[in-house]
Formats: structure tokens, C-alpha cells, sequence
């Protein structure tokens, strides 16, 4: 699945022995990509890799983090590894969606590759239709954390001293009162899977999410973002949390091209 | 959610998630209907979704050496396809070696190789005075779980090592971003993307963020 990428000289494969793997899950607004979009771009991370995969809608263009000319020219796809040696981070960007009936198999595929390349824990950025909280999750922080049972004995204690809510398991049957109560994450795509599976599988994950409607989703990626930066600090905290970030070049026009000058 | 008028819908995400992304429990029921649907299909004497790859030139039961192709010109969607057919085929220098039998909810592709310029198609042309030279027309469209399987047949068939590879598409130009309006765009109005191995100029400019090409094209 993982194509290390060709950097000449005959370097070899990169490893990712006791990194934390950051990604994001396709959910809704994107909100998870948008975040690890202002990761890469901000640490200014290398691309080491992609993943060969059939379970993504296949998509190409240059590269999204150009910043001029020279580095414009670099294509780009729909599933690629970034790493940061230094905070022994790897991201992986997910940059459509999943084709139907993929879900499973790439779960799967990824969670055996983080197993193979013995990644110390998996961090990933998700989100869930505001429309459907409760009556308690309407109040307070729209963003909520889940960590797998092995993650929980490393990085509980941390998480609590972080004042972070966890996300509420709901009642399978809404309505009666006395049903089990289940995860339930809607439009977060493949969080729930991912996560359910990292925990029967004994790995490392953290979920973090935010609850969050389709529109300009740029805001909740800079909130999901810096909600991760309080626990990871992968950059330094500034006053104005907005500024730490950088936007990359791709997410110009956003919502479409500029106007014609005849429609006035 | 709620619309306007009361009405609670389900929102539409742009991160394409439908119904199926809740993992699905399959009651007794909903497998017996599955089973039956498989039934049908195969006796119908298809897979819906596979992608056939037919060679003409490979006789059956003959070993699987791969095609030796330097130059590989692939037109996708009916706009390149129609380009291929003014300009550069004809029935002197080319010969058909081969057809992609598929079948979709938006078309359906057959094994003959002599088409209309209205059908869905999808063939192989080899220019006589070069085997080397391979150009593909596919004027049907090849759904999404069907692009991965459409590459690993044909290139799978395909010695790769040397091979150079141009893709001709179209593309709306509602699609295209940019900060000007798209009215003021010349014409015609082309945009490249490339690898860092292709070393030869390229004839336009290069696509720049935030465009980008999905589908076969960009598989």
C-alpha cells in the first residue's frame, strides 16, 4: 500500500518506528483534512510517500503547498505520507472521497500498515454533523476526544488535565431509556471503524472531532487544529491562535472562481 | 436537519459520505436478498462491475507476454476521442488491437470493434509502421470502481520500462478556478499536468492549484 517516494541516491525507505501518525478522516466539511492540510503546510513537511490504493476516488494536480514557482510543479494525489523526523511525525492527507464499499478494506489495509511500521500511536481528525447532537451536546465545546483503551493508560492522565470532553456514547434506540448505549459518529466517514477496530487490534488511537455543519469549514479546521496543538504542541501557542498556522497556497477560491465583470 | 419548510432531511456532505458509511449489520433478511441479486447476476453471464480487457492480437490460451509500447496516447470522454478521430487516426496507418467491454449505470461497452462515433467505446489502435506506438479512444465513461481495475488490465498488459505516456482530456470550464472570470479566458484554453520524469517541453502551461483532475485521467 505504502510507495516510498523516490528521493534519489538510493535512500532507503523511511521509518516510522515510534512516530505518531496524524490523519484525518474523510468527514463532514472536511474539517479533518482542512486541519492537516494547515499541518503540512505550517511545519512545511516533507513528502516521503503515497498510498496505492483502490478504495479512493483517484485525483491528481500540482502541489497544494506551493509556495513559488520552483517547488509549484511537484503532482500530487489523493493519498500521500508527509514526515517530520524531528517531532517524530508522520501525516498522511487524504484528499478524496472513498469509493462506495471501500470503507472496510481500507481500514484494514492502513491499520496492518501501522502495525508493520510499528508506529507508536495514531491520531485522527474527524467531525460530526452538528445537526445531530443531543440536547446536553448543544451546550459547551463543540469538540470532543475518544482515545482507545491502550492510549488511555499512556495519555489519560494528560488528557485530564486538559479539561477535554469525551465524546458520549447515545442510546442505540433513541427514545427508550433502558437500551445499551453506542458510539455513534455520525457523518464522521470512517472514524467510527477506524477507531472500533484500532481497539480490538491493541493500537494506539486518539479521535479527535468537532461537531460541525458543510459551509466555509476553514474556521473549524483552525479550532480542530489548535485543539490538537494543546495536547501535541506542534507549534508554539501565540496569542492569536489563527496566526501560528499557515494557509497553504490550494485553498485559494474555494467557492468557485472570481466573478464576471458583465454581471454588473 | 431542518429545511426552510419544516421538513427534516438528511444533509448532503461534500466529503461524499452516504448512508453506508455506518458499518452495515446484515439482518438474515437483507442477506437472502443479496444472494439473490448475485444469482441473477451471474446468471445474466456478467459481473457488473469487471472491466474486460480484449487484446486482438493475443490468440487464446497464448502466454501473457506483456505488449512492448514506447509511446501510449490515451484520449478520455468524447471531446479527446473525437480529436483522435479528426486528426490523427485512419484506417491506412492504424490497426484495432484491442476493446474494454464494461458496464456502468451511464453506459455499456461491447466486445466488436466497429463503432459509431455516437456509441460508447472504449479500443486500441497500433500504428502499423511502429507496433511500438499504442493510442487509446475511450469514449465511455469508466465509473469510479472501475478506474483502478481499467488501469491494472491495460497496463498490466503493458511492458512499462521506456514507456512515455500522454493523456488527452476535457474538462468544463465551470470546473476551472481562477481569480479572473472564466468569460475572459482564451481559446482554446489548455492546461498540462506532468511528471518530474518527462523531460521533454510541454506545449502548454501547467495546471495550476487549486485545479485539479479526478477521475480516469487522473488514475
Amino acid at each position: 500500500m505504502f510507495i516510498p517516494c523516490d528521493r534519489g541516491g538510493g535512500s532507503a525507505a523511511p521509518d516510522f518506528k515510534g512516530f505518531t501518525l496524524l490523519m484525518p478522516a474523510v468527514s463532514v466539511g472536511n474539517v479533518g483534512q482542512l486541519a492537516i492540510d494547515l499541518v503540512i503546510s505550517t511545519l512545511d513537511m516533507t513528502k516521503v510517500g503515497y498510498f496505492y490504493t483502490d478504495c479512493l476516488v483517484p485525483m491528481v494536480g500540482n502541489n497544494p503547498y506551493a509556495t513559488a514557482e520552483e517547488n509549484s510543479m511537484e503532482l500530487s494525489i489523493n493519498a500521500e505520507v508527509y514526515s517530520l523526523p524531528s517531532k517524530k511525525l508522520v501525516v498522511l492527507q487524504i484528499r478524496s472521497p472513498f469509493i462506495k464499499n471501500k470503507y472496510r478494506p481500507f481500514c484494514e489495509t492502513l491499520l496492518s500498515w501501522v502495525k508493520s511500521s510499528e508506529c507508536a500511536r495514531v491520531v485522527l481528525l474527524s467531525s460530526s454533523h452538528a445537526y445531530q447532537r443531543n440536547d446536553e451536546q448543544l451546550l459547551g465545546t463543540p469538540l470532543r476526544y475518544l482515545l482507545t483503551p491502550d492510549l488511555e493508560k499512556a495519555v489519560g492522565g494528560r488528557v485530564q488535565e486538559l479539561n477535554w470532553k469525551e465524546m458520549e456514547k447515545v442510546a442505540a434506540y433513541p427514545g427508550i431509556s433502558d437500551t445499551d448505549k453506542v458510539l455513534h459518529i455520525p457523518g464522521g466517514g470512517i472514524t467510527k471503524l477506524l477507531f472500533t477496530e484500532s481497539c480490538s487490534k491493541g493500537i494506539q488511537m486518539a479521535v479527535l472531532l468537532k461537531f460541525c455543519s458543510e459551509g466555509d469549514n476553514i474556521p473549524d479546521a483552525f479550532v480542530l487544529v489548535n485543539y490538537l496543538n494543546e495536547w501535541l504542541q506542534l507549534v508554539k501557542s501565540e496569542v492569536n491562535p489563527s496566526s501560528q498556522w499557515k494557509i497553504p497556497s490550494s485553498w485559494r477560491l474555494l467557492f468557485g472562481s472570481g466573478l464576471p465583470p458583465a454581471l454588473f | 436537519m431542518a429545511t426552510f419548510f419544516g421538513e427534516v432531511v438528511v444533509a448532503p456532505s461534500r466529503a461524499g459520505l452516504d448512508e453506508e458509511e455506518e458499518a452495515r449489520e446484515e439482518t438474515p433478511e437483507d442477506r437472502e436478498i443479496r444472494r439473490e441479486i448475485e444469482k441473477k447476476r451471474l446468471l445474466c453471464g456478467s459481473f457488473p462491475r469487471e472491466v474486460d480487457v480484449l487484446w486482438t492480437w493475443k490468440s487464446g490460451g497464448c502466454a501473457e507476454e506483456p505488449l512492448v509500447c514506447s509511446r501510449f496516447i490515451v484520449a478520455i470522454g468524447r471531446n479527446a476521442a473525437a480529436f483522435l478521430s479528426s486528426f490523427i487516426l485512419d484506417s491506412v496507418c492504424w490497426e484495432v488491437v484491442g476493446v474494454v467491454k464494461l458496464w456502468n449505470e451511464w453506459c455499456r461497452t461491447s466486445s466488436t470493434t466497429n463503432v459509431l462515433p455516437t456509441d460508447s467505446f472504449c479500443l486500441f489502435y497500433r500504428l502499423i509502421s511502429d507496433p511500438t506506438v499504442l493510442l487509446c479512444q475511450c469514449s465511455c465513461y469508466v465509473a469510479e470502481d472501475q478506474q483502478f481495475q481499467w488501469l491494472e488490465k491495460v497496463f498490466g498488459s503493458m511492458q512499462k520500462k521506456g514507456l512515455q505516456v500522454t493523456i488527452l482530456s476535457t474538462c468544463p470550464v465551470a470546473d476551472y478556478k481562477t481569480q479572473e472570470s472564466t468569460l475572459t479566458l482564451a481559446s482554446p484554453f489548455l492546461k498540462a499536468l506532468k511528471t518530474k520524469e518527462f523531460q521533454e517541453p510541454v506545449c502548454c502551461p501547467l495546471l495550476e492549484q487549486p485545479n485539479i483532475v479526478r477521475d480516469l485521467p487522473a488514475a
